[in-house]
């Protein structure tokens, strides 16, 4: 069989991350290890044969093996995110087929370079899988990520990166709350902006290795603060979720 | 017998004029998606470059290409990441109009377009042919949008949207197919949407595909 042909994945938990992100853990007959940043295709299919595919970034490391974590935003609307959401049980199968793509991965050269991950919304998923395969293979590189949410209950996997922060001195999670932010705090609350980049970027001993993930808006943002911060292009690797990532 | 997805049913009919490719969905949003910064271009700077495999390199600035003779398109178009968009509104100039200006080698049979900002996609010279493609300057009557790919992008609406190269700087003309960027980071060499040939695996197998098919 082919990497890429379909196959009929089990799905052995569900873990809801914020009202509107749920982790679907899917077990896979052919695991094959994926690079962090990576992505896996899902199709359903209607009994009338009717298929809808998206793509699904991997939150999981490639060190956890024989199993993917997707981690899936609802969308209004969404045709795929919304039958994941309501029709799908532990137990249940989902056709898949991965990993996918070569570009927006981790690490992609020397391990031990600065990483800067900016990410907005579910647009951490990729990011998470970079964070926890770093923590995973023992890689200390000097990281920060700079997380853009709107309220303090749509930050998805808080708790874990709150405690990779406190645990790990070469790490650095800066939040920023759009909208509204917790009782007392003293970080950011605003969109991102040059400032806010150049502190991220300060935070790291050397030029880093830039990771942005999110809507449109805030990649077209972040990577253009990022080029005006002296980065080159390639050091710069975008992915966008547009509108319609449903 | 085929999976089903017990209780999964097409939440959104599509206009019935148009017709969707397998795995794709309608949207009326005009998504943007790059692998890095968006590249901005001085106009007096740009300039557009036919060359490789032709008797004489061909090229033109801003105003020399914009006096060429144009045309309305209005093809749907296809992303691999599965948002399809019907009838979208563009003006260009056609392939056919710039091959005009240059004398092809016979051994030319592939095509990379190459990108300001170091984008590069592979295609066959057939696909580019007879009304297939063209170079877009303006989308939905405005001048194309940097996010979009402006000021000028190849589109060749019967593939996927990746091979409409943004930002485009030239086509330079082949002997033999390689792969440009997304092609040498596990996708399609070719990309019709109508086959679903989104990824390398997706390919008829060749020795150059063998690594991606594990």
């Amino acid at each position: 069989m082919s990497r890429l042909d379909w196959q009929l994945a089990t799905v052995t938990a569900i873990r809801p991350e914020t009202p509107r992100v749920k982790t679907f853990v899917l077990t896979l007959p052919q695991w094959t290890p994926h690079r962090a940043g990576q992505h896996y295709d899902l199709r359903l299919t209607a009994p009338d044969g009717y298929q809808a595919e998206r793509s699904y970034s991997v939150a999981s490391p490639p060190e956890q093996t024989g199993e993917i974590e997707l981690t899936v935003e609802l969308i209004d609307e969404g045709e795929v995110s919304g039958y994941l959401f309501d029709g799908v049980a532990v137990g249940d199968q989902l056709e898949v087929r991965g990993p996918i793509g070569g570009y927006f991965v981790w690490p992609a050269g020397a391990t031990d370079a600065p990483l800067l991950l900016v990410g907005g919304g579910s647009g951490v998923v990729p990011l998470m899988a970079m964070l926890r395969h770093r923590q995973r293979a023992g890689l200390r590189n000097p990281t920060a990520l700079l997380f853009s949410v709107r309220t303090p209950e749509e930050v998805i996997y808080k708790q874990e990166l709150e405690a990779l922060a406190a645990a790990d001195p070469t790490f650095k999670l800066l939040i920023t709350y759009t909208r509204q932010a917790p009782a007392g705090w003293a970080g950011y609350q605003r969109r991102l902006d040059a400032a806010m980049l150049a502190e991220a970027v300060a935070q790291l001993p050397g030029a880093p290795q830039c990771y942005v993930c999110g809507p449109t808006g805030l990649v077209e943002t972040a990577a253009t603060l990022l080029q005006a911060q002296g980065l080159p292009d390639a050091a710069i690797r975008t992915e966008r979720f547009g509108p319609t990532g449903s | 017998m085929p999976f089903v997805n017990k209780g999964f049913h097409a939440r959104r009919p599509t206009d019935g004029a148009h017709k969707l490719p397998p795995g794709q969905y309608e949207t009326q949003d005009f998504p943007v998606l790059t692998a890095g910064p968006t590249p901005r271009i001085p106009l007096v700077n740009w300039e557009f470059r036919l060359e490789g495999l032709v008797e004489s390199p061909a090229k033109w600035t801003w105003n020399e290409f914009n006096a060429l003779p144009m045309q309305s398109f209005n093809p749907d178009i296809h992303c691999v990441t599965k948002w399809s968009k019907f009838n979208t509104k563009w003006r260009g100039v056609s392939l056919d109009t710039l091959l005009e200006h240059v004398q092809l080698k016979p051994e030319a049979k592939f095509v990379m377009a190459f990108s300001y900002g170091g984008y590069t996609t592979n295609l066959p010279l057939a696909d580019l042919r007879d009304g297939k493609a063209f170079i877009g300057l303006e989308y939905e009557g405005k001048p194309l949008a940097p996010e979009h790919g402006g000021p000028a992008r190849l589109v060749v609406p019967h593939l996927y949207f990746w091979k409409s190269a943004k930002w485009v700087q030239g086509l330079r003309f082949m002997a033999d197919d390689e792969p440009g960027f997304w092609e040498d980071n596990g996708y399609s060499m070719h990309g019709d949407p109508w086959k679903e040939e989104r990824y390398r695996a997706d390919d008829e197998p060749t020795l150059d595909n063998a690594r991606f098919r594990l």
